[in-house]
């Protein structure tokens, strides 16, 4: 396995990583905490989650709930405050793939809450909480799909594209506060979102991708810790494609 | 010091004005050092200076000083 882009790239560093029991939030976590960071994290699964815990030992914190509670992203937000927050990476997501005519308005409104709307909760909270040392990085996870569209996708596509919009928006408002807002667009990763796919739907995808194989979580999860370290102190406002080539 | 103290730090340190000016009656966009911008520093050293974690709606509402004091109170800040 590869080292860590720096081994103290993000040392005392106090992230918060929304879903981190899932394939990309679990490596997220592990590589910020092999770089110094403590590291809180949320997920909705609490076995899944306290197993993740287990294997950091030191310097992690498990938060349970769901990021479209209200309520319980708040409680959250105030028992970490105190403490200061330097980074948020918004991995929690979903994705549910169905046909324009047969998405039901149920399925693209879940879509919007997770991925848009949870994400969107903690931008504005840990904004808030980083004002204050006029210093932090957010990363949010949109798509090469939120980016490109994809046919059979259009409910995760919309929810993505918002994610894109956010980033942007707040990337321009908070950047006064030296607060960097930034986003990765992955292309096809293999994680559990994509654990159903068929060989037959997996080639013909492999066959727009220039380097004709998945991307790992691992490879988006070292994009996200660079963005959180300083090594990116001059970049926001960007949405950095992770996709093997395929919108070339 | 006292939360009035505290207060008024805050608010002198926020928009960067004589601590004299932090008054009552002191409203939101009423001077050029307290606009949209300033608000959002200010929301962040009250949130620090009293260790509560503010409602979006107490935000849009703290329109004036004694507003502020209105609302930190609401989250247990007293002012006696």
């Amino acid at each position: 396995m590869n080292k860590p882009l720096a081994s103290a790239a993000l040392q005392g560093k106090r992230i918060l990583i929304t879903g981190a029991t899932g394939g990309i939030g679990q490596w997220v976590a592990k590589l910020c905490h092999e770089s110094g960071a403590d590291v809180m994290l949320q997920g909705r699964d609490t076995a899944k989650l306290d197993a993740l815990c287990a294997t950091l030992t030191d310097r992690v914190k498990c938060f349970q709930y769901d990021v479209t509670d209200e309520h319980a992203v708040k409680r959250t937000f105030a028992q970490i405050q105190s403490d200061g927050l330097d980074g948020l990476v918004n991995c929690a997501g979903i994705m549910q793939d169905s046909a324009l005519a047969m998405t039901r308005l149920q399925s693209v409104r879940e879509q919007f809450d997770v991925n848009a709307v949870g994400s969107f909760l903690h931008l504005q909270l840990a904004s808030r909480i980083m004002m204050r040392k006029r210093a932090g990085s957010i990363v949010n996870l949109s798509s090469a799909v939120g980016e490109q569209g994809s046919g059979g996708q259009i409910g995760y596509a919309m929810s993505k594209a918002a994610v894109t919009g956010m980033t942007k928006s707040a990337a321009k408002e908070l950047a006064p506060f030296n607060i960097r807002v930034n986003a990765v667009a992955p292309g096809f990763i293999d994680t559990d979102l994509v654990a159903s796919y068929s060989e037959g739907k997996r080639a013909q995808i492999f066959s727009h991708i220039p380097l004709v194989r998945a991307g790992e979580a691992k490879e988006v999860a070292d994009l996200i810790s660079f963005l959180l370290s300083d090594h990116a102190a001059y970049i926001t406002g960007q949405i950095i494609g992770i996709d093997g080539g395929m919108r070339l | 010091m006292s939360n009035q103290q505290k207060l008024v730090q805050s608010f002198s340190s926020a928009l960067a004005i004589a601590q004299e000016q932090v008054q009552d009656l002191l409203a939101y966009n009423s001077i050029p050092e307290w606009d949209s911008t300033a608000h959002m520093i200010l929301i962040a050293e009250l949130e620090g200076q009293f260790d509560v974690m503010l409602d979006t709606d107490d935000i849009i509402d703290m329109s004036s000083v004694g507003k502020a004091k209105e609302i930190l109170t609401k989250h247990g800040v007293s002012f006696e």
